[in-house]
């Protein structure tokens, strides 16, 4: 019924379309269109994701060679925030703030979930577009608009926000305590603030448009895997993110209108505040009821490009599909119900800590069962290692490696003597940061054709591959020893312990040069995917109709992008999309709008 | 100079490789007439085998790192709690090792194996719900042993202190730690952030310490009196903000004040006696097998007391007693022998992250045997926070100066 009501739409705007020729500034700059603004989420994230890799470098320097003399930091950062070319302590925890918010926010949930729903829900759906463009068009803008503010931050006198990508109060709410709690945090919070609107938009318009917009023929279970993975993303993200806003809200209230939510007792720079009552735990808390459902609005995302990528170039049905959905779906409740974890050593009532032990440990199933659904898609495939098929297999090597590690972290006794060490930091670096970039740079390496209508260079592809693989487990493998030493996070320099334990400083100080020097070569591998993408996206050779033998519906649309997605009538979809291999037909794959050859069954 | 130059030079030869990359894909474009879409049998052979190879550098390097570093610098657990959990914790690693290996291993392997072959079709194999059931089954109940024996450990860890438990407390504030010992009667005295002045760094509540923060309220530096006068001053104007700061000042510090007084109205002199004997140090000095039941408060932002070698770690929290507790089973002596590192001390970290200095904000942690510990304890009996607040000669007088400034300041 949806479809066929919106097939007439289509016509109309179909119609349109050949006598209103489309300006630069609608076509390019405030598009309504879903694959428009898909590339301008990616263009922008690119950007941004670019920008905290360079702030992690910066970083890494410092951490490696401690006090000493960096052009590269007197460079970027100049007198006032490297003075010879030594970096600040108070920029320091600046640059790991906001290498951890760019990261998190714009490059991994902006940028993937952004890009890729945008681009794939209606034409994987069979849709025209959006079910609002306006607003879609809206959510872009807010991105952009946070995402300058967030750029801002980094160049204020007293410099952006410092109190990690988590901001923390009181550490956040004093400016007293440290620099970077005075005008960076405040536009911190701001840039957050529409993000979160951003994101809000965003969402709704996915979910609305996975409901009511499938074509005929589409039913639930025969959405591909990524539409599955986009949709529950987005129901995570309208429940989750409101409440990072609340959060939000009230920290910018403790700043500005001297209330006391999470204010209480506290004498800071010789000044006794009479603030009384608020705590710190109900910033914690309300920060990781987002905090951790982030986790899988980041991941999710990535683990649905991949179930595509993986199912298409191993030529073979993903296995499980129904299981996948199952899992995807425990894993999206789950996510609500664990967000305790982090706050195991912060004064919370170590009972409830008990709960959260035991709900955190079961989100291991789902994504056990997702593992082996995966290893069995590779068993006895044809396997064509594209690019992106390459990074959707390193993706699921990451998910792995990372994901044990949090077995460790999530059992409270253990987490206590690894809370808040480089542990940690390599634990979700793994499974959460490098998943989500192999899953990115999959789905871009894997959907550029429709993207652009042209080709990615392959050889480019596989060398961008491996330098980033061996770069990303070089520098996030010695991170776990770091971490078990002892070494806590967000120090400055580690030079600190060699008065007490010089043994321990040594070895943290020799593998942090290790980390530094693969984080240094897996920056540069960058470059070429830069080249890559952005040489190609001009010179490429010409995209054919289907280049990897697909069976979604997006390859069904013309390589050159029209508006409304299909020419003629919408497609009608007679089977699920995996069928690859099947006995008994011709091709090694059945795109989703053949119908069902007399006899056969579906799957 | 040198510097410049050289990253000049990486600039410029960055600059060639991008153009010579130009030449290469053009080059490689012309001859690969299949338009970039198909991999050829020689390419996929080619990252099978890289798969294949990198499994095996990934597990080997992980061997040697864990050979090489797995325990150097963590070192053996340092209190009987520590034991407790290093002992989970290595049955953990087992358990998430062998996934490691086995899941990887599949993983690369599966890549390497089943690489396109001329002629061989892949495998129609959607689903199986015998295989789905075991894995599972399988991780679930792999996960309720990790559970339970998770939650036992966990719950004999936060399970309240014995009575003979000696009661420390941990003062935290931007960037150092200071150690308050209970004293003779094993009682923590109470404390107010209010009563915080030079003298009483850490507000302990005694009637003096009432008395003198309210002194120091009215009368300090900054007080309400002298405010007071600088408003009432009609010989100076000042301008909006500097008038609005002084005012709101001004109206904080009367309601402190005003809190301060009830304070006073409401104070039960027999709690003095518990803080009086308390003993205030800048390390921590702990006994050999004596459990410890320790208090922490924070004075500014959170701090966390990490004592990584007790394995033990809490957060620091203003406004918000914590608490955590340990047994030290280890002297330093004996662990610099275990670490073969004479000049080794044990370290309380901030782990949490506190402003620009947080790195630095660090306490020695003395571990002595009994005899040792008895003795250090014997000669901090004279140095009490009654001997410090009202240092030797000055003893009997002292209350009644302060007395004096207060009666002095209501007229």
């Amino acid at each position: 019924m949806a479809s066929v009501a919106h097939e007439g739409h289509g016509h109309d705007h179909h119609g349109e379309h050949h006598h209103h020729e489309e300006n630069f500034i609608s076509k390019y700059i405030f598009s309504q269109d879903h694959k428009m603004i898909g590339k301008q989420f990616l263009m922008t994230a690119v950007f941004m994701g670019l920008v905290a890799m360079i702030l992690s470098i910066l970083f890494r320097i410092q951490l490696a060679w401690p006090g000493e003399s960096s052009d590269f930091l007197s460079f970027f950062l100049g007198e006032r925030w490297a003075p010879n070319g030594v970096l600040k302590e108070d920029m320091y925890l600046g640059l790991v703030t906001i290498h951890g918010t760019i990261m998190v926010f714009f490059l991994l949930t902006g940028g993937l979930s952004g890009t890729f729903s945008n681009l794939l829900i209606p034409l994987q759906l069979g849709a025209r577009d959006m079910a609002s463009g306006f607003l879609n068009m809206l959510s872009y803008w807010f991105f952009f608009l946070s995402s300058l503010l967030m750029l801002v931050s980094l160049f204020v006198e007293s410099g952006p926000a410092m109190a990690g990508w988590t901001i923390y109060p009181p550490l956040s709410a004093l400016p007293q305590a440290v620099s970077g709690s005075g005008l960076g945090m405040t536009l911190w919070l701001f840039s957050m603030t529409i993000f979160i609107a951003s994101s809000l938009i965003g969402s709704l318009n996915y979910i609305v448009t996975v409901i009511n917009l499938r074509t005929q023929g589409m039913s639930m279970t025969r959405m591909p895997l990524t539409i599955w993975a986009f949709f529950v993303t987005a129901i995570l993200g309208v429940l989750s993110f409101p409440v990072l806003l609340s959060a939000a809200l009230l920290l910018v209230m403790d700043r500005l209108a001297g209330t006391s939510f999470y204010l209480s007792d506290i004498i800071v720079g010789g000044e006794m505040l009479a603030n009384h009552g608020g705590s710190p735990l109900l910033y914690q808390h309300l920060f990781w009821f987002l905090g951790h459902p982030e986790v899988y609005i980041v991941l999710l995302p990535a683990l649905g490009l991949s179930s595509e990528i993986i199912a298409t170039n191993a030529r073979k049905p993903i296995f499980g599909y129904k299981a996948m959905i199952g899992s995807i779906l425990a894993i999206g409740f789950l996510s609500f119900i664990v967000w305790g974890h982090h706050m195991f050593v912060t004064g919370m009532n170590p009972f409830l800590g008990s709960v959260f032990v035991f709900t955190t440990l079961l989100i291991a199933i789902p994504s056990a069962v997702k593992v082996f659904n995966y290893l069995t898609t590779l068993w006895k495939g044809s396997l064509v290692l594209t690019p992106a098929m390459l990074f959707a297999i390193g993706l699921v090597s990451t998910f792995i490696t990372g994901g044990v590690t949090g077995i460790i972290l999530a059992d409270s006794a253990l987490d206590i003597a690894l809370h808040d060490t480089y542990f940690v930091v390599a634990h979700f670096h793994i499974v959460m940061g490098m998943s989500a970039v192999f899953g990115m740079f999959g789905g871009v390496y894997h959907w550029f054709p429709k993207m652009f209508g042209r080709m990615m260079n392959m050889r480019l592809g596989y060398a961008h591959f491996w330098v980033t693989l061996i770069g990303a487990y070089g520098v996030f493998f010695p991170m776990h020893f770091v971490g078990l030493a002892g070494a806590p996070r967000r120090y400055y320099d580690y030079t600190v312990y060699a008065e007490n334990d010089s043994v321990t400083a040594d070895m943290m100080l020799d593998l942090n040069v290790v980390i530094t020097i693969f984080a240094i070569f897996a920056a540069l591998g960058q470059l070429i995917f830069l080249f890559n993408f952005f040489y190609s996206i001009f010179r490429g050779p010409k995209a054919p109709q289907n280049p990897w033998d697909s069976n979604t519906l997006e390859w069904t649309t013309p390589v050159e992008h029209v508006h409304g997605n299909w020419p003629g009538a919408l497609p009608v979809v007679h089977r699920w999309p995996y069928d690859y291999s099947k006995p008994g037909a011709d091709t090694d794959f059945i795109p989703q709008d053949v119908p069902l050859a007399e006899g056969e069954e579906e799957h | 100079m040198e510097n410049k130059l050289i990253i000049l030079i990486v600039i410029i030869l960055g600059a060639i490789a991008i153009a010579q990359l130009v030449r290469v894909y053009e080059i490689s474009a012309k001859l690969r007439k299949n338009g970039e879409h198909e991999v050829t049998n020689r390419d996929n052979r080619l990252n099978a085998r890289l798969m294949l190879g990198f499994m095996i550098a990934l597990f080997v390097g992980f061997i040697y790192l864990m050979a090489a570093y797995g325990w150097t610098g963590r070192g053996e657990a340092a209190s009987l709690e520590g034991k407790e959990t290093d002992w989970l914790l290595n049955l953990n690693f087992v358990i998430v090792i062998l996934i490691f290996f086995f899941t990887n291993f599949l993983l690369f392997f599966f890549t390497f194996k089943y690489v396109r072959k001329p002629g061989v079709k892949a495998f129609y194999y959607p689903h199986n719900n015998k295989l789905e059931m075991i894995w599972t089954v399988v991780p679930a109940i792999v996960l309720a042993v990790i559970i339970i024996l998770g939650l036992q450990t966990w719950n004999d860890l936060v399970a309240p202190t014995d009575k003979e438990a000696i009661r420390i407390e941990l003062f935290s504030k931007q960037f150092d730690w200071t150690a308050r010992y209970a004293g003779q009667d094993n009682t923590l005295g109470k404390y107010d952030y209010k009563l915080t002045t030079d003298k009483n760094e850490l507000a302990l509540l005694t009637s003096n310490t009432i008395d003198s923060a309210i002194n120091n309220m009215l009368n300090g530096l900054n007080g309400i009196s002298r405010i007071q006068k600088l408003l009432n001053n009609r010989d100076t104007i000042f301008n909006d903000s500097t008038s609005i700061a002084l005012r709101t000042e001004l109206s904080r510090k009367e309601r402190l004040y005003r809190l301060l007084a009830q304070m006073k109205a409401n104070h039960n002199k027999k709690l003095d006696a518990s803080a009086w004997d308390d003993i205030i140090e800048d390390t921590l000095v702990l006994c050999k097998g004596q459990q410890y039941e320790i208090s922490l408060r924070a004075k500014d932002v959170i701090h966390s007391a990490f004592f990584m070698h007790m394995r033990a770690q809490m957060n620091a929290v203003p406004g918000m007693p914590t608490r955590m507790k340990f047994t030290p089973s280890l002297t330093t002596e004996e662990m610099r022998k275990s670490k073969n590192n004479p000049a080794f001390n044990y370290t309380l970290m901030c782990n949490k992250i506190c402003g620009g200095a947080h790195y630095k904000m660090k306490m020695i942690v003395l571990v002595k045997d009994k005899a040792a510990y008895d003795a250090w304890m014997k000669s901090k009996k004279k140095e009490t926070f009654k001997d410090k607040y009202f240092p030797a000669p000055a003893a009997p007088s002292a209350p009644v100066a302060d007395a004096a400034a207060d009666t002095t300041m209501k007229n």
